[in-house]
């Protein structure tokens, strides 16, 4: 029997940083259409950035988001530094990636303690968290700040991380090795995790492209595109590393190319302390003169697109801003269709949107009565019994 | 690498010129043909052919577009990003004045879905046979024929007021409070 039933997920939830709404179109169990409204928080940054001169927009847009606001700035800037033609510091671009890094680190920490809480993995959520800690810690010595770190500028960086700090953020990563290992090897033993996760939400190497995923969506679907190996900014292109690619697509898949990050991660970062030399971290930068600039930089969920238009005043005419969840989110109508209710939060999450839904908001409702019969908690509830049944039988 | 059109100073070179000699008389004018940057200006009514030829190309991903509101019209810049080339190819079609009107490359490559709403929204650009122009950015309450991010619009002045607050129908708020109490 057909039964028409339109599951609300969103809009708001105090564990995911942004407003999505999702509407699930489901048969029984089996989920036949997904439709999806986001801008429940537009804050009209593209609009405020006009108003702003060049060397205030970087402040404005790290607080675009507050996980990649090392990422943001960093794709604004190399836009502008494309129009000025600036030769940045050498000890900058190290400086740079070093942030950004770390801010890759800690991102992905937090979305394989997430993905272990919709799952019904809370010791897997406390131990990820637990081990990110330290990093936000190192970045808050290194930057001043645990977000938001105001670290980079046109033309180079605005602070120095001195050998000191560099050595603490050396050995901290270095520590952070093993506990990583442990926990990677925890998932990804787990033969629970692997019926629960494999064949799960497919997307295909040739929807991922037709939808422009970026970052580890599209990697976990077989497709190698990482702006960091393809288009190298900061020092990428100094130091030995290996763009993680799994072909299956499904969640673990997208699941196992964060985890590998983290080790690729720790070894850029581990290489630009090795290589770091001391010298200027600041070019002069004058006017920035008319001219069209693209910059893009790889965030922790995706390629960050940035476009700037200067018509030669101090302020930018025009500043475009494109985050990588949007082009993963819409995956979703070629990932979640087919799919059941129970495995629909854990798809959902694992492009790791900055999507999000309350309990008190989220409501699964019969499409004709309108009688609520599930909740958001319900749902994650239910996902995790899927576990416990799986993990018992 | 030959200049393809005549007009065109702007010499072809490296992988975004392929890119660019591959569109042919596609491209009217050429702004930037660099290493990895190229900006090129089409022609309008053949938008669709030119996104089905960039997606056919071999790894290209429409990255997004932009839309700027400009003196003539509205300029919408598709951006298309090249792996493993590293290369991002600008597409500019001009919505021009007084219909703002282009065809929609929604139905050729998805990824265009979604930018191209948020341009209907916030600019009032019109695109042709797009398959859902529903509103994406705007709140369903914001008034229909203003258009935030264009020029001439105010951030503070042309604000227009917040709509009433309202409760869903099943739910009787005061009804909640008493049986709470």
């Amino acid at each position: 029997m057909s039964h028409n039933t339109i599951v609300n997920l969103g809009p708001f939830h105090p564990l995911q940083e942004e407003a999505e709404f999702y509407q699930l179109y489901v048969d029984g169990e089996t989920v036949v259409d997904v439709d999806v409204r986001i801008s429940y928080n537009h804050r009209g940054i593209e609009k405020l950035d006009e108003s702003k001169t060049f060397d205030q927009v970087p402040f404005v847009i790290e607080r675009v988001c507050g996980i990649c606001s090392a990422s943001h700035p960093l794709a604004y800037i190399q836009a502008v530094e494309e129009i000025a033609r600036v030769d940045v510091p050498e000890r900058s671009l190290y400086l740079r990636t070093i942030v950004n890094e770390l801010e890759r680190l800690h991102s992905h920490l937090l979305w394989v303690g997430l993905a272990g809480h919709f799952l019904g993995y809370n010791t897997v959520f406390m131990w990820a968290w637990k081990y990110r800690e330290p990093v936000m810690d190192v970045l808050e010595t290194a930057t001043g700040s645990r977000v938001n770190y105001a670290n980079a500028k046109i033309g180079g960086s605005r602070r120095d991380i001195s050998d000191e700090q560099l050595r603490n953020i050396d050995k901290v990563v270095t520590e952070l090795h093993r506990p990583l290992d442990m926990l990677t090897k925890a998932v990804l033993d787990d033969p629970v995790l692997h019926a629960r996760l494999k064949g799960v939400g497919i997307l295909s190497p040739e929807d991922a492209r037709a939808y422009g995923a970026t970052g580890p969506t599209a990697r976990g679907s077989g497709r190698p595109i990482d702006v960091r190996k393809d288009d190298p900014y900061a020092a990428y292109d100094r130091v030995d590393w290996n763009v993680v690619c799994v072909p299956e697509g499904d969640v673990f898949a997208k699941a196992v190319v964060r985890l590998l990050e983290c080790f690729e991660a720790i070894k850029i970062i581990r290489q630009c302390i090795k290589q770091i030399r001391p010298g200027e971290i600041d070019a002069k930068v004058e006017a920035i003169p008319p001219g069209e600039g693209v910059g893009h930089v790889e965030a922790p969920r995706g390629e960050t697109f940035h476009y700037v238009r200067s018509d030669g005043s101090n302020r930018p005419v025009r500043h475009k801003i494109r985050a990588p969840s949007y082009t993963n989110i819409p995956t979703f109508k070629a990932s979640c269709i087919g799919q059941q209710i129970a495995d629909v939060a854990i798809t959902l999450a694992s492009v790791d949107p900055c999507y999000s839904c309350t309990e008190r908001m989220c409501r699964v409702v019969d499409a004709t009565t309108r009688v609520p019969i599930y909740r958001f908690a319900d749902l994650v509830k239910l996902s995790q019994a899927k576990t416990q049944r799986m993990r018992r039988s | 690498m030959s200049v393809t059109q005549p007009g065109i100073d702007t010499p072809l070179t490296g992988f975004v010129g392929e890119v660019l000699e591959a569109l042919g008389d596609l491209v009217v004018d050429i702004e930037q043909c660099g290493p990895r940057r190229g900006i090129a200006r089409i022609d309008p009514a053949r938008t669709i052919e030119a996104a089905q030829k960039m997606s056919a190309m071999e790894g290209s991903r429409l990255a997004t577009a932009t839309g700027i509101d400009v003196r003539d019209g509205i300029d919408v810049l598709y951006h298309w990003a090249f792996e493993p080339q590293g290369a991002v190819v600008t597409l500019k079609v001009l919505a021009a004045r007084p219909d703002l009107a282009v065809d929609s490359v929604a139905t050729v490559i998805p990824a265009a879905n979604w930018i191209e709403r948020e341009m209907h929204d916030l600019l009032g650009a019109n695109f042709r046979n797009h398959p859902d122009m529903r509103r994406l950015i705007l709140d369903d309450s914001w008034p229909e024929g203003v258009y935030p991010l264009r020029k001439s619009f105010d951030q503070v002045a042309d604000r227009p007021p917040l709509p009433p607050n309202q409760s869903p129908p099943d739910v009787d708020l005061n009804a909640k409070r008493q049986g709470r109490s």
